[in-house]
């Protein structure tokens, strides 16, 4: 037990900022009983995603494979990644760390732009799963042009960073929001 | 090319050879490694011309001082040798071979005569070519002092300076924590290193000393907020229910806290500055009359009810304006006890403004362009969701009300709603205005009602009625707080408005009847004053008879003897309405509290928990049907607290308890509140959004603060104080106080000075100048809104312009092609074909690069998640510094 965190070392974990010991406490809690022995164990997006923190959260997968350093693109956390995610929805991250994962989250074929498809799936997450509260194909039709009307500056039919970037910054709270506390 | 590099310098050694046969043969092997690591360094040196210009004059640097120093140590010498070797290299890849090649002779010569005493070249070869790279940046330290021409010294502080900033934008950077330690370790190295090299020799220690003192001081600063962020209190309750029930309560228990914080520091004023010193230094309790029980209420004055009411010991005590002295210094200090009471009075109320001032403005920047309305969908879009929130059942509600938004704002883009019974509606909203305005006139009759009812109950005695009689002006106030509210939602059920049109209706007038039930309450008490200070006439004139006649009867009875001396409850003594005006304020707070409390445990607690038992056995389903569990009430809440502070700013100048008070009140609900919404109330149905209500509350906290103060401020400067109670008896105005301080505590000059500067000729230009200069600023913050919005005009006609050329490039380019493809097709030359391929695919990237003027520039698409690691191309960093970035590691690793 404990040797990821000794591994970090001290001066590294005051670099994140949030506190580790309560992120070193909930990771482990995720981990099974061997697991705990062994350094740099992944967690299985499965089990990130039981965290209460997370479970109510539309974008939980989409944020996972991104704070993911997996080879396997699984979206399975180390402590690592666990920590540099804490860190970036934790107050004291900047608006640009902030819209920049925001972006690679909205982005759900990682092909750096936010397209139409993206931007369906998107209004799908924001909207629920259930079918009651789904839009119609028209009404999101309407919406995603309105959209692009707005945010795509360049006039590509997409949304990239700089432009997403551009957008988020305006917003009065998106900072405020973008936050998930342990 | 190495080949051809290798064969040079073969050439060059057989020239050594000739002259000096077989001691070559020792370095050789040593010359081998160095070039294999030299040939490394090369290519790195490629990518970085500085670096490269850099070895070279310190290679020249080098070659001198060796000569120089011919008998230092012999290791020391085969490490230069070697480096040597490799200077030589640089300078042949640079072209100019011929005349180093003669100069590195001469001193490769030199070299050799130490190198023949060393046994094994061999052997060392590896230690050594470790060694060189170390050793060369230690040097270039001391060599770049007096070599560096000015241009390299510029390059050299421009990529310290690049270093410096890319530490100082770190933590900006979207990278993993892992790649970010890499960076800064290696930066920080660079810096310290090279920057160290551009000082003076005494410079460089100091540097040190300095890099050192940063670190530290880093450190410091970070354990240190680290601290402050441990030290907010309540900070894990807030969270907890943040991450329940979303931001908008979460403000609530926030903004709460914030008046805890300003009410702690009022109590520290008043605490520290009045009620202490008068508890300690001032004159004791029973001393004077002022500070006695009257005789008449000696029996009850220790009576629970009477205590209750603030009334008996409490009310001659230092929680009320009544049991000062006016004694113009106490105790040992000298302390200026009524000049204390008259500032602190003034300070509470600057202090509240300031702070209050300063929090809006601080929020009208956070918010200062998120008001314009062009990103209405993508907002929507990117950032309604709010990350906090854990509760299944809240993102629920979440779900469904963002869905509404988004289906609104659909309908409202499409077409503005057609109301096809606009004369209906337009009645019903009249009517309910019109429902409002009785309710709002008759709760405002009912409480001078009360009051004045109240009037007659006092004037017969307190005890001859019952407890509701006694407390009804304040009963029937937190009543009307109660149910009024209830009664305005189901009026504004009739109007059909927009749930957030709605809800500002409904704060509003929850606003004008709060407002309404405090200025009745207080001009029923300016009513009470005016009685209070008849019944003063009264009194004062019965004393003097009074004191006329005990003269009177002591100097009849005999001339000779001591005074009789009269206990000090036996006195008799005016109303001192101050006292009065101070009780009725607690009293009102006591009972606001505890309705607040009551309250929130009935409405909130019983029914959660008859809802929760009574569901087993009841015949329909009260969890989800009729009465359910409550909501927290977030505007409601925010209202209550805002008008309670209300009360505290008028009331603390007559009551100096009252900030107290209010801090124990604060600290209650705030444990109790906490409790009740986690335990017994559901999340909203409709989920607001804290930040755009903030400034809302603190205008309204403005408002009120403006407002509270008024009455006291109108008390405080137009009635004269009583005449035998408080810190200002016996003077004609309160104010009185300052003058009086200025005249015997101040040098004549001073006041001199004060009077002629108070003086009507100077302070009306003064106002004068002070309106010019908000009018100024205020014009001048105009034209920079006018301002932004033509840049923001301008900014969008560029990009129309924009997608035109891009278009039209498009166009031309796809035309090229056609052209070209044709002239392929007929003559087949591929060296057009190549001549236009290229064409085709450059015109668009200039045009992309000025598509957003305002904003960085664009970003190629080629990155995705998971290259955090690997040394490409990384959004936001400039691609130029990047081989720098990783030379400087191999370099440094040994």
């Amino acid at each position: 037990m404990g040797t990821t965190a000794s591994q970090l070392g001290k001066d590294l974990l005051s670099e994140y900022q949030v506190s580790a010991q309560n992120a070193h406490k909930r990771f482990t809690e995720l981990l099974t009983k061997d697991e705990k022995d062994l350094p740099n164990t992944r967690v299985s997006m499965e089990r990130v995603l039981t965290l209460p923190e997370l479970k109510s959260n539309p974008f939980r997968k989409r944020i996972c494979y991104v704070f993911s350093t997996s080879e396997q693109k699984d979206g399975s956390l180390t402590f690592e990644d666990f920590l540099d995610l804490l860190s970036a929805f934790s107050d004291s991250a900047t608006l640009e760390i902030k819209s920049h994962y925001a972006f690679r989250i909205f982005d759900f074929d990682d092909d750096g732009t936010l397209d139409c498809g993206d931007l369906e799936k998107l209004v799908n997450c924001l909207t629920g799963e259930t079918d009651e509260t789904r839009l119609t194909t028209e009404e999101m039709r309407q919406l995603i042009n309105n959209i692009l009307e707005e945010s795509d500056i360049d006039k590509d039919g997409t949304v990239n960073l700089s432009e997403f970037q551009h957008v988020i910054s305006r917003s009065p709270d998106f900072v405020s929001s973008f936050k998930i506390v342990l | 090319r190495e080949r051809h590099r290798a064969k040079r310098r073969d050439g060059d050694r057989e020239k050594k050879k000739r002259r000096k046969g077989r001691r070559r043969r020792a370095s050789r092997a040593g010359e081998r490694e160095d070039e294999l690591q030299a040939r490394h360094e090369k290519r790195e040196a490629g990518r970085r011309k500085r670096a490269k210009n850099y070895q070279e004059s310190e290679g020249r640097e080098r070659d001198e001082e060796e000569q120089a120093q011919i008998k230092t140590g012999k290791t020391a010498k085969t490490k230069k040798n070697i480096k040597n070797e490799k200077t030589r290299k640089v300078e042949q890849e640079e072209g100019e071979a011929e005349e180093r090649n003669a100069k590195g002779k001469k001193k490769h010569g030199s070299a050799k005569k130490e190198e023949k005493d060393e046994d094994g070249g061999k052997c060392a070869a590896k230690e050594k070519t470790q060694e060189v790279k170390k050793k060369k940046h230690k040097r270039k330290g001391a060599d770049t002092l007096n070599s560096l021409s000015p241009e390299e010294l510029e390059k050299l502080k421009e990529a310290v300076d690049e270093r410096k900033k890319l530490i100082q934008g770190l933590r900006g950077k979207p990278w993993s924590m892992k790649k970010k330690l890499v960076t800064l370790r290696e930066s920080q190295e660079f810096v310290e290193k090279y920057e160290g090299a551009l000082g003076k020799g005494k410079g460089r220690k100091l540097y040190a000393y300095k890099v050192m003192m940063a670190k530290k001081w880093m450190k410091f600063q970070r354990d240190f907020e680290n601290f402050k962020t441990a030290c907010i209190p309540w900070e894990m309750k807030i969270k907890e229910i943040e991450s329940h029930f979303g931001s908008s309560v979460a403000s609530y228990f926030i903004f709460l806290r914030w008046m805890y914080g300003i009410n702690m520091i009022l109590f520290g004023l008043t605490f520290g500055l009045v009620m202490v010193p008068e508890a300690l230094m001032g004159r004791p309790y029973g001393s004077i009359p002022r500070k006695t029980v009257p005789r008449a209420e000696e029996a009850s004055a220790m009576d629970f009810a009477v205590l209750w009411d603030f009334g008996g010991y409490a009310q001659y005590s230092v929680l009320f304006y009544g049991y000062y002295n006016n004694q113009r210094a106490i105790g040992w200090l000298k302390f200026r006890m009524p000049l204390s009471y008259f500032l602190v009075g003034v300070g509470t109320v600057a202090y509240s403004y300031m702070v209050v001032i300063r929090t809006m403005a601080r929020n009208a920047n956070e918010s200062g362009v998120g008001d314009d309305n062009s990103f209405n969908f993508s907002w929507k879009t990117f950032t309604s969701w709010d990350y906090l929130i854990g509760n299944p059942e809240t993102a629920d509600n979440k779900f469904a009300s963002i869905t509404t938004s988004f289906k609104e704002a659909i309908l409202e883009e499409q077409e503005s709603r057609k109301d096809d019974n606009i004369h209906l509606t337009r009645f019903l909203r009249v009517l309910a205005n019109f429902l409002v305005l009785c309710c709002l006139a008759g709760s405002g009759y009912l409480i001078y009602f009360v009051v004045r009812r109240s009037q007659k109950f006092a004037l017969d005695g307190l005890d001859t009625h019952t407890w509701w009689e006694r407390n009804e002006v304040n009963m029937v106030m937190s009543l009307l707080g109660m149910f009024c509210p209830m009664l305005f939602d189901v009026i504004s059920a009739l109007e059909n408005y927009h749930p957030r049109v709605a809800l500002q209706w409904q704060l509003g007038r929850i606003f004008a009847l709060f407002l309404g039930n405090l200025y009745t309450f207080i001009i029923a008490l300016m009513d009470e004053i005016n009685l209070k200070r008849e019944e003063e006439k009264i009194v004062k004139f019965n004393i003097t008879t009074w004191e006329a006649s005990l003269y009177n009867s002591t100097v009849s009875e005999n001339s000779t003897g001591p005074p009789i001396t009269i206990q000090p409850a036996d006195v008799p003594r005016g109303p001192c309405w101050e006292t009065m005006v101070g009780q009725e304020f607690v009293r009102l707070i006591i009972s606001d509290t505890m309705t607040t409390y009551i309250t929130l445990l009935i409405g909130d607690f019983l029914r959660a928990v008859l809802v929760r038992f009574l569901n087993y056995c009841w015949c329909w389903d009260l969890e989800a049907g009729f009465p359910s569990y409550s909501e927290f009430d977030v505007s409601g809440n925010v209202l209550g607290l805002i008008f309670n502070q209300g009360m505290i700013w008028m009331g603390a100048f007559y009551a100096p308890c009252l900030p107290a008070l209010n801090v124990l009140r604060l600290h209650v609900s705030m444990y109790l509140q906490c409790w009740a919404v986690m335990c017994c109330n559901v999340p909203q149905e409709r989920v607001f959004k804290a930040s755009g209500s903030n400034n809302f509350y603190m205008a309204m906290l403005l408002v009120i603060l403006f407002l509270s103060t008024l009455p006291a401020i109108y008390t405080i400067v137009t009635i004269p104080p009583s005449f035998d109670c408080g810190p200002f008896s016996g003077k004609k105005r309160m104010f009185d106080v300052i003058q009086e301080t200025l005249e015997s505590d101040f040098p004549a000059w001073f006041s001199k000075v004060f009077s002629s500067a108070s003086n009507p000729g100077l302070v009306l230009p003064f106002i004068l100048l002070m309106v010019l200069a908000i009018y100024y600023l205020q014009s001048t913050s105009k034209s920079y809104k006018e301002a932004n919005v033509e840049l923001k005009k301008k900014l969008q006609t560029q990009n129309e312009e924009n997608k035109k050329k891009n278009k039209r490039a498009a166009l031309k380019a796809q035309m090229d092609l056609e052209e070209a493809r044709k002239a392929a097709s007929q003559t087949a030359d591929s060296s057009q074909r190549l001549y236009h391929g290229k064409n085709r695919r450059n015109p668009p990237a200039p045009v992309r690069e000025q598509g957003l003027p305002a904003t960085r520039a664009p970003v190629p698409r080629n990155y995705h998640h998971g290259n955090h690691g690997a040394p490409g191309y990384l959004p936001g960093f400039p691609r130029q510094s990047e081989p720098r970035m990783h030379r400087v590691p191999s370099l440094q690793r040994h």
